[in-house]
């Protein structure tokens, strides 16, 4: 039997365009002594310290070094995790396993990003398929990839573009009311349907910002648990899937969206997605879950999760966004947070993710609080393609 | 304190070369992990009447984007791994770090089966140019300092503290690379006397060219089990013991680099786990990160095999060479060339071959108590320790 665990404590910091003010020691100093903060904790209760980033995108190498000025991980256990998008939640089921050891009281991971001290794009076209054609060709970054995915989305008619504005809007909708989403201000689907094209289909608004800033969280077995947090986010259970390659022989024609895998990161989403789902006995994800947060690079992305989180039929994301069944107020809501949409500070936003799953089951959302929530899910995807899922309960069984 | 067992059942390594011109990085991983499904018959994914015991579950890489001067840098060798569907992760850091996570996925119970691999073309890059980038951005980066500078301010303060001399660094030197002979997968085997080492081109007072690891490309593969799939595996599995890894801080000068706190801290965890109360009597052979020849005598301190300042007459008096009461690097060590970010992994995996009785000319006969090391980060900052059982 896994020792049973749960979240105890999160501390984010705010998220911004620029941060020119602190370092990022402070930046993750606050974060971390936010969540010591929410968990009612010091550092000296805290065995084990996880950091994770992009170190490329700020330039330093081997960065949980210098960060050990304010990790809070001097003289203590730990290691840098690093997969790309999804190192928040790779750093979250890094945590999830070393309490269910049994061996630590606490321990704590902070994914962080600071873009305002490097160049994410020029970082970001590196991770063209390969060194020999693409690179040297410019590098085709990211966008591509999630153009691609949209073109898809069109095709076969599951989405408008239209439907897709409208998830926009509702993601500032719910980033207005949470204090720690970088884009805050309310926009409307016209604002959306009129900001520029960056590769069509997708526009500006549709796509995650460059953000700065740092979520820290805090997980311990029951043994801790039990002593010191009257209100814990169980983790029941965690799950992560590889979800694609970066295909090796791939040049700038390459469509993803046509390989047996779908666009990228789809298979990897489904994948977690069905295995915890059926690990945790859920069979109808949108009746017994109450909320949702999920990895949304771009609106589009978060249409194309509806539909491999089973929370829809194949084509039916268009149908679900019409029904409003994912605000806040609906029957399944998703990402009431904001999502990454709105803030992505690439190291903390798969982290962000399951942090606010926590944050909901714990009751600690203020105005962004979905009520009575006692079952929520959390799933990840980017970068590696790792995506990791998880279960939290307000209580188990 | 482990609820459950976990296991090594298989090893593989490159031959560590200066510069592996003829692979591909991708290539140099499939070489590795090739002959681990090969001589263990694992397989990455379950077939109908399959052992689930049987399948790889888990994958940790090990590798670090600077090296290879791209982001998300791992994600371009997921056929070589055979990361499709799997549960996969990866460790920015030293192998050593990548071999606990590892053994943490299986004694969290959610895993059977880890294959943890790490990877390294240090002949692509530059390091010193790497290095500097891993000191605080804000006073220390702008002074030019890399690792060997750092080493050398650390092996001053070393030597002067305890009256180590140079000599006797230089006869780690000399015993790692002749070990080495004994090694085939070993970089550079070199006869070497005393005098060539001390002559050998100043770098950074007092470290010299020998004193150094050489470049060096190679990647290295091994598989954690926990008990049941372990005894499926293999008729000679062996076991972690204890495990204990911990950050220093980061300024030189607000640590006493003579010492190594943190490597005291990661070796009494360990040796707690692993009920060992007196290293030098209780371990049969150890298998250490020395980047530097200063750094086997510090390290062997600060893990307790030896007294502080006793790392030099130690190594004079032969207590630490093949033969002696305590070998250390049989292998060859770091200085006869291994990747950085490789070298703690091929510790745990040379430690692994002592226990297992298939290190061939430079077995130590009898070891039942094994010693691995890692370390990374300037000056030893994170270290990790991990004790091996037959």
């Amino acid at each position: 039997m896994t020792e049973r665990i749960a979240i105890i404590g999160v501390g984010q910091t705010e998220f911004k365009s620029k941060w020119p003010e602190i370092s990022e020691v402070e930046m993750l100093n606050m974060a971390a002594k936010r969540a010591l903060e929410n968990a009612g904790m010091t550092i000296k209760d805290i065995d084990a310290v996880f950091i994770g980033n992009m170190e490329l995108f700020e330039g330093n190498y081997q960065v949980d070094m210098w960060l050990t000025e304010g990790s809070g991980a001097y003289l203590k256990s730990g290691m840098k995790i690093q997969t790309g998008g999804s190192t928040g939640s790779s750093i979250c089921t890094t945590l999830f396993d070393h309490a269910a050891t049994g061996m630590f009281r606490a321990v704590m991971g902070i994914g962080f990003e600071k873009q305002d001290e490097g160049s994410s794009d020029a970082s970001l076209r590196s991770i063209s398929e390969d060194t020999f054609f693409d690179i040297a060709n410019g590098g085709r970054g990211a966008g591509p990839s999630m153009s691609e995915m949209a073109l898809d989305l069109l095709e076969r008619k599951s989405v408008t573009e239209e439907q897709i504005a409208r998830l926009r809007v509702q993601a500032s909708e719910n980033a207005s009311k949470n204090p720690h989403a970088h884009l805050r201000k309310k926009v409307t689907v016209e604002d959306v349907m009129n900001s520029p094209y960056l590769i069509p289909p997708l526009r500006l608004l549709h796509m995650c910002p460059t953000s700065v800033g740092a979520c820290a969280m805090i997980v311990a077995p029951e043994s801790t648990t039990g002593k010191i947090c009257p209100n814990p986010a169980w983790v029941e259970d965690w799950v992560t899937i590889h979800g694609g390659i970066q295909p090796p022989v791939g040049h700038l024609g390459t469509y993803l969206s046509k390989s047996e895998l779908g666009p990228l990161w789809a298979y990897g989403v489904e994948q977690a997605s069905l295995k915890l789902y059926k690990r945790c006995g859920i069979k109808n994800p949108r009746k017994e879950i109450d909320v949702i947060e999920v990895y949304n690079m771009s609106s589009w992305h978060e249409a194309e999760w509806y539909e491999r989180m089973h929370i829809c039929e194949t084509n039916g994301a268009g149908k679900l966004i019409e029904e409003g069944a994912t605000a806040l107020d609906g029957d399944i809501p998703v990402n009431p947070s904001g999502g990454v949409v709105v803030t992505n500070a690439i190291g903390a936003s798969a982290m962000q993710r399951m942090a606010e799953a926590a944050i909901q089951i714990r009751n600690e959302g203020g105005e962004r609080q979905v009520p009575g929530v006692e079952t929520a899910f959390a799933v990840t995807a980017g970068g590696d393609s790792y995506s990791a899922a998880a279960l939290f309960r307000k209580s188990l069984s | 304190m482990m609820k459950r067992k976990v296991a090594i059942v298989a090893l593989a390594q490159s031959k560590y070369e200066s510069s592996k011109k003829t692979l591909s990085l991708g290539e140099m991983i499939w070489e590795v992990v090739e002959k681990i499904l090969r001589e263990t018959g694992l397989k990455f994914e379950a077939q109908a009447g399959d052992k689930p015991r049987t399948v790889i579950d888990k994958i940790v890489s090990c590798s670090e984007d600077y090296w290879q001067g791209r982001t998300i840098s791992d994600c371009f060798y997921h056929l070589e791994m055979g990361a499709l569907g799997m549960s996969v992760t990866k460790v920015a850091g030293d192998g050593a770090s990548a071999v606990y996570h590892g053994a943490v996925n299986i004694l969290s119970g959610k895993h059977n089966v880890v294959l943890v691999i790490a990877w390294r073309k240090e002949s692509e890059t530059i390091g010193s140019i790497v290095e500097n980038a891993a000191f605080d951005p804000i006073y220390l980066r702008p002074l030019g300092i890399d690792f060997l500078m750092a080493a050398g301010m650390q092996a001053n303060q070393y030597l002067h503290k305890y009256g180590i001399t140079e000599d006797q660094c230089a006869e780690v030197v000399v015993k790692n690379r002749q070990n080495a002979f004994s090694n085939p997968y070993a970089q550079e085997p070199l006869e070497l006397s005393i005098a060539d080492v001390m002559d050998s081109k100043m770098l950074s007072y007092p470290i010299k060219a020998l004193d150094c690891k050489p470049v060096s490309d190679g990647a290295c593969a091994l598989v954690l089990a926990n008990e049941e799939a372990a005894k499926d595996l293999t008729s000679n599995p062996i076991w972690i013991a204890g495990m204990g890894n911990c950050y220093d801080s980061h300024y030189p000068g607000d640590r006493d680099l003579s010492d190594c706190e943190s490597l005291q801290m990661a070796a009494q965890k360990a040796y707690e786990m692993a009920g060992i109360t007196d290293p030098f009597r209780d371990i049969d052979v150890a298998e250490i990160s020395e980047c530097y020849s200063y750094q086997e005598l510090l390290w062997m301190e600060g893990l307790g095999i030896c007294g502080r300042g006793e790392g030099g007459e130690f190594v004079r008096d032969g207590i630490t060479r093949i033969g002696g009461k305590l070998p250390v690097n049989p292998s060859g060590g770091v200085l006869s060339g291994n990747p950085s970010g490789v070298a703690g992994m091929i510790r745990v995996g040379e430690a692994y071959l002592q226990l297992s009785g298939q290190a061939d000319k430079r077995q130590i006969p009898d070891a039942g108590t094994a010693l691995a090391h890692g370390c990374y980060g300037p000056n030893g900052q994170s270290h990790c320790v991990v004790i091996l059982n037959r």
